[in-house]
């Protein structure tokens, strides 16, 4: 909105807007065979970077076929046939979808959590007049600027005295409070909910927990649908908490999984840990596939409500 | 009225103690750590500000921050460069490029990996002796002799920077071109019938228009490349080499508590980062306020 009216200051209104119908015409450069080369030049160059960015994944998949000689001895681009084999060492070693399995338990709890009690907080701030309210959800916004890494050691001493080291529940518990998604959603609710539809569900005899389940989260669904997947990704690859707090390998989260592979006897056979890799990589990929327009118009939400 | 409002604390209640115990303890109980030197055992003692003036006469601190700043710095003028590019010829009039989507999703790909398959798969695939970078380099004929990229302190710090350019260039590729569609098309149109050439469109409109954007990624690249820590802590095993040209801020935090057990110490480089992180907002806050006022644009 703001941007809007910043445009506006910007460009002039009154010398705009000639006939729709002869735009096309004026906007066509006479010099239509350089304008076609430079077009194509910069296709190339769109497919270069396409390249770059899957290549990496693709010589990781190429490479979780071919045994260690093969892969020592060169790159190639032709699928070896060794995939049974190295998976057979992968998992004589470690257990990775037991990681798959921890890492996704925890990501979904947190999604859960997070959406849930987001929506009840901002519900509570945007419909409720409460002494200290407007404190409160400044002291929100600014905890919100402060970065992760600052209580690290006061939480690793919170989790040792309550006797939650190697346990999920410090990694979990903790998406109840979260500040970020609490602001958007609140001011998405501002924006598509307005009093009187509360009111009405008050003299129609529901309680105020029956009006937030049944009248308010279904309308905030949108907006926690959209701070969801970041939260997913975020808890899906977060790597130092589950590092700090987890001891045990068959409480290994995935990216930590991952994080001890390398000095591990998988190490010693490419192929497999390229097919570790690759595991840890894949089922994200595919679920990127289906789920890619969603995530694209998450992401341009999140940033244009800031 | 008055009753029913009372509800309001009901609903944030669980939020806010949960927020509590899990943030704001933690970092009020770091806080006092960073005052005493406390080692991980029972009868910690407070030492005053000797964690502070250790810090900054701190060789190790400085090279890390220097190194957090160098790797992040390229790698930001990079994704933002490339981001903003990016963005300039899909919303560009007159090329009308397709694919977008495409585009858009194929560039992101590669955020959505967990960064410690991303640093273990670069991490052999940069291997000197056996990677395949350097295999493929040679076979097309781009090199003739294998490139150290992740033993050598500049091409280490090079790699890393490239590695998370590639991370997180379709991210702000995808957050610059919603500010770009937010802007209505009418400006360019109308800046194209009156002659602007694309440079004067970019720096008259595009780039005033995108401020708030452009503030917003400033913002959140820096936060989060200050505290880089899981590329460099997965590639070099924790150790920051060669030459400690890897050891960011948060991993020197990180192996000063929970590798050499000096809590007390680790918790003010905490503290330090948080000063660190402050200052640099507040210069790219001023920094873009000022520039709003001269009337050159950026």
């Amino acid at each position: 909105m703001e941007r809007n009216a910043e445009a506006r200051r910007i460009v002039p209104q009154t010398e705009e807007q000639p006939d729709r119908s002869e735009r096309p015409l004026k906007l066509t450069p006479p010099k239509q065979k350089k304008a076609w080369f430079g077009k194509s030049l910069i296709y190339v160059g769109l497919i270069a970077l396409t390249i770059a960015c899957i290549i990496p994944f693709l010589m990781m998949i190429i490479n979780a076929t071919r045994s260690n000689e093969e892969v020592l001895s060169g790159f190639s681009l032709i699928p070896g046939n060794s995939l049974a084999e190295n998976y057979a060492a992968l998992s004589s070693y470690v257990n990775i979808w037991s990681g798959f399995k921890n890492s996704l338990i925890i990501a979904v709890l947190v999604t859960v959590l997070s959406g849930y009690f987001s929506a009840m907080t901002a519900f509570g701030f945007a419909f409720y007049q409460f002494k200290g309210k407007n404190v409160l959800f400044v002291f929100m916004l600014v905890m919100m600027m402060i970065p992760g890494q600052l209580g690290l050691i006061g939480f690793y001493e919170l989790s040792k005295n309550l006797g939650l080291l190697d346990s999920f529940i410090p990694l979990i518990v903790p998406a109840i409070a979260s500040p970020f998604t609490v602001f958007f959603v609140r001011q998405y609710l501002q924006t598509v909910m307005h009093p009187s539809l509360i009111e009405a569900a008050r003299m129609d005899g529901a309680s105020e927990m029956r009006i937030f389940h049944t009248i308010a989260l279904p309308m905030m669904m949108p907006a926690i649908a959209t701070m969801s997947i970041f939260t997913f990704i975020g808890s899906w690859n977060n790597y130092i908490m589950p590092l700090v707090l987890l001891f045990s390998p068959e409480k290994y989260t995935l990216p930590v999984l991952m994080g001890f592979l390398k000095g591990s006897q998988v190490a010693e056979n490419l192929g497999s840990l390229y097919l570790g890799i690759a595991i840890s990589v894949v089922p994200i990929m595919i679920a990127f596939l289906f789920l890619s327009k969603y995530i694209v118009s998450s992401i341009s939400a999140g940033a244009v409500k800031e | 009225m008055k009753k029913l409002d009372r509800h309001g604390y009901l609903f944030i209640a669980p939020f806010w103690i949960v927020f509590l115990i899990f943030s704001i303890y933690p970092v009020a109980l770091t806080f006092y750590y960073s005052f005493t030197n406390y080692t991980g055992a029972e009868g910690e003692q407070l030492v005053g500000l000797a964690n502070y003036t250790r810090l900054l006469g701190d060789t190790y601190f400085i090279e890390a921050f220097f190194n957090t700043i160098k790797i992040w710095g390229l790698n930001f003028l990079l994704q933002i460069g490339g981001a903003l590019l990016l963005a300039l010829l899909f919303s560009d009039l007159q090329l009308k490029l397709k694919g977008l989507a495409f585009f858009r999703a194929t560039f992101y790909l590669p955020n959505l990996i967990t960064i410690s398959s991303v640093a273990l798969l670069f991490g052999i695939l940069l291997d000197w002796q056996h990677g395949s970078l350097n295999m493929m380099l040679m076979k097309i004929g781009i090199i003739s002799d294998p490139i150290n990229w992740l033993t050598q302190p500049v091409t280490a710090q090079i790699s890393v920077s490239l590695i998370l350019t590639w991370m997180w260039l379709g991210h702000s590729f995808i957050v610059v071109m919603a500010g770009v569609s937010g802007i209505s098309k009418d400006y360019f149109e109308a800046a194209l019938i009156d002659g602007a050439t694309r440079w004067q469109i970019f720096s008259r409109i595009t780039l005033p228009l995108l401020k708030p954007i452009l503030l917003y990624i400033m913002i959140t690249s820096l936060i989060g490349g200050l505290q880089l820590f899981d590329l460099p802590m997965l590639i070099t095993d924790g150790v920051g080499a060669p030459d400690g040209a890897l050891n960011t801020m948060v991993l020197y935090l990180y192996n000063q508590a929970f590798k050499y057990n000096n809590y007390g110490y680790a918790a003010a480089v905490a503290y330090g980062l948080f000063a660190i992180t402050l200052v640099f907002s507040i210069i790219v806050f001023k920094g873009m306020f000022r520039k709003e006022r001269s009337p050159k644009g950026a």
